[in-house]
């Protein structure tokens, strides 16, 4: 039970899809580290492609592990305003507002 | 005085035979001694646990105490404790104070626990050895040459080291249950909703769950007692009222139906292990437990249906890291996006960063229903085959983990090995199950444990069988060598 998974298939992530994967992700991995990213990726996703083989026809994919609905409480409002001490863990803060490079030109 | 349970302490102080900041000063003197040379914490607290220690004296004086009053605690370093870094083991929130506590650090401190510090993890709990970590690994305390488990690993490391009597953990995989067998103590992690999850830093949101490291089932039960319950602020807390479980430990086991897995017992497994696991359910047969083998016909596709689950949630949960509103923020960005790419690539690292592109692979269009769709409906009909178990046994024992701790660098390089090694214990939370790991022997020196697996919310039950294990045999009271 253990052992490696027999994988119908073996999957190889090449460095274009791990490019267009960082981009998603908003993740920089430097170009130093992309072909051991993109090989460990590869037997990652390969262990994870032996789902593909089972028969889930005709099966709910799971919503909640006990198939309860989530509890819900009235909608009013419960909190205060506490921006001053929220801001105090950004590193960049002016006039109350976060500060991000500029986008607009 | 550190060989004593939480329950004998609770006695002491009780009875006036100790005081709470007596208490904190002999265990902050152990993490002293033996903190640095384990890593087990990543931040102590030595001022605010006097603080603490000195209104819980004032709250036992007053007779208004409860039984973890005076109780010095460590908290896992992904709860939210207010004033106090909370880095989740991670350089992206290595700068991070938290605003606010956590809903279990919450409770625990309502019950009077005194907090000495926070403890090590894998970061972002994603890791089965802890040597993920930012701040180095957790070394563990029977042999430090040997990983102690993860990711609650610094949890473990620390109670079974008797720098603390009890600590909170969480796990999504295992990350209770693992370390705790690694380490030889007792952890359990509850039905998925039993514990708040308001103010713990998510990993995955389905799975997550937070729960005990302790000594024994007795201590387990004291402090799940204060940390379970409905809370509005986190919707999947459930509503249902929390039985008292150290009443319910009286009772014997006697007419318990024990389910065993015989797949479980094949060559992936440690003979040696699998001795001790057989030794200990012959224990609960004498305790007059029934033994009844079953079958679990889909969990063998437990680990890659968790390797989609979780890392797709936890790529969702951990866009928040963007380095605008808290955390590690990169310097000298031109634009947006680069803030972006460079704050994750610089505060993140190497195991997360997988975890995080094998969540957005499988999230990616054209592959969602190949992999998360197919992967939640495995989920469900792993869910079935316990419940169709459950129709037959109370609860499922078995091993927590294929071997004892292995050697720290064996399985560093190999993610897919080392995800492996969490083959038992993913199960459970899959379905939502409450599970327990507790110590039954030493392999080549290094503690094993046996797991027990429940129905929803019957932690109860899994209490009561490991009190009645413990009872009966002296496995959970060896401590490490030179502790």
């Amino acid at each position: 039970m253990c052992a490696r998974f027999a994988a119908p298939n073996t999957v190889s992530l090449s460095l274009e899809a791990l490019e267009n994967l960082c981009v998603l992700s908003r993740l920089e991995i430097t170009s130093g580290e992309m072909e051991g990213v993109a090989a460990k990726l590869s037997e990652i996703v390969t262990l994870v492609d032996t789902l593909q083989a089972v028969d889930t026809d005709g099966v709910e994919p799971m919503a909640h592990p006990l198939d309860r609905a989530q509890q819900l409480r009235e909608d009013r409002v419960t909190e205060s305003d506490r921006h001053v001490r929220y801001q105090r863990n950004a590193r960049r803060v002016e006039q109350d507002l976060y500060l991000v490079p500029r986008v607009i030109e | 005085m550190h060989d004593a349970t939480i329950a004998q302490l609770a006695e002491a102080l009780r009875t006036g035979k100790v005081s709470a900041v007596e208490l904190a000063e002999h265990f902050l003197a152990r993490i002293e001694r033996f903190g640095g040379d384990l890593n087990a914490f990543i931040t102590v607290t030595p001022e605010s646990a006097r603080a603490q220690a000195e209104r819980a004296d004032a709250r036992l004086a007053a007779g208004d105490s409860t039984p973890l009053t005076g109780i010095p605690i460590a908290h896992k370093d992904i709860f939210c404790t207010r004033g106090v870094r909370t880095s989740c083991g991670s350089r992206m929130l290595d700068n991070f104070i938290s605003p606010y506590n956590a809903a279990a650090v919450e409770r625990l401190e309502a019950a009077g626990a005194v907090m000495l510090g926070k403890t090590n993890m894998d970061e972002f709990a994603m890791g089965s050895s802890n040597e993920n970590s930012h701040y180095g690994p957790v070394r563990n305390p029977w042999d430090r040459d040997t990983v102690p488990g993860g990711s609650s690993g610094g949890s473990a490391a620390a109670v079974a080291a008797r720098l603390v009597p009890g600590a909170t953990g969480t796990d999504t995989g295992g990350s209770i249950r693992q370390p705790a067998a690694l380490c030889g103590i007792t952890g359990i992690k509850p039905t998925y909703g039993r514990v708040s999850r308001w103010g713990m830093v998510a990993f995955a949101s389905s799975l997550d769950q937070a729960g005990t490291l302790a000594r024994t089932a007795e201590d387990a039960a004291l402090m799940l007692k204060v940390m379970a319950g409905p809370d509005p602020r986190d919707s999947t807390a459930l509503p249902d009222p929390v039985p008292d479980y150290i009443a319910g430990l009286a009772k014997p086991i006697g007419s318990m139906t024990i389910g065993v897995v015989d797949d479980f017992f094949d060559d992936g497994l440690d003979s040696d292990n699998a001795q001790r696991v057989r030794d200990a359910l012959a224990v609960m047969e004498r305790l007059g437990a029934t033994l009844k083998s079953i079958r679990l016909e889909n969990i063998g596709l437990s680990v890659p249906a968790y390797y989609v689950v979780a890392p797709a949630e936890a790529s969702s949960n951990l866009s928040r890291f963007d380095g605008v509103r808290f955390g590690h923020r990169a310097e000298g960005a031109g634009d947006l996006t680069e803030l972006y790419m460079r704050t994750r690539g610089e505060g993140f690292g190497a195991e997360v960063k997988r975890r995080i592109l094998t969540g957005t692979y499988v999230l990616s269009a054209g592959y969602f229903d190949a992999y998360y769709l197919q992967a939640q409906k495995v989920r469900q009909l792993i869910s079935e085959d316990f419940a169709r178990a459950f129709r037959e046994v109370d609860v499922i024992a078995g091993p927590t983990t294929p071997t004892p701790a292995f050697p720290l660098g064996q399985k560093v390089d190999d993610p897919v090995e080392m995800y492996l090694n969490d083959i038992y214990t993913i199960g459970a939370p899959l379905a939502g199950l409450p599970a327990l790991s507790m110590p039954c022997g030493l392999v080549r020196g290094l503690p094993v444990g046996l797991q027990l697996v429940g129905p929803h919310l019957s932690e109860g039950r899994l209490l009561r069988a490991a009190h009645g294990f413990q009872r009966e045999t002296d496995w959970h009271t060896l401590a490490p060598p030179g502790i």
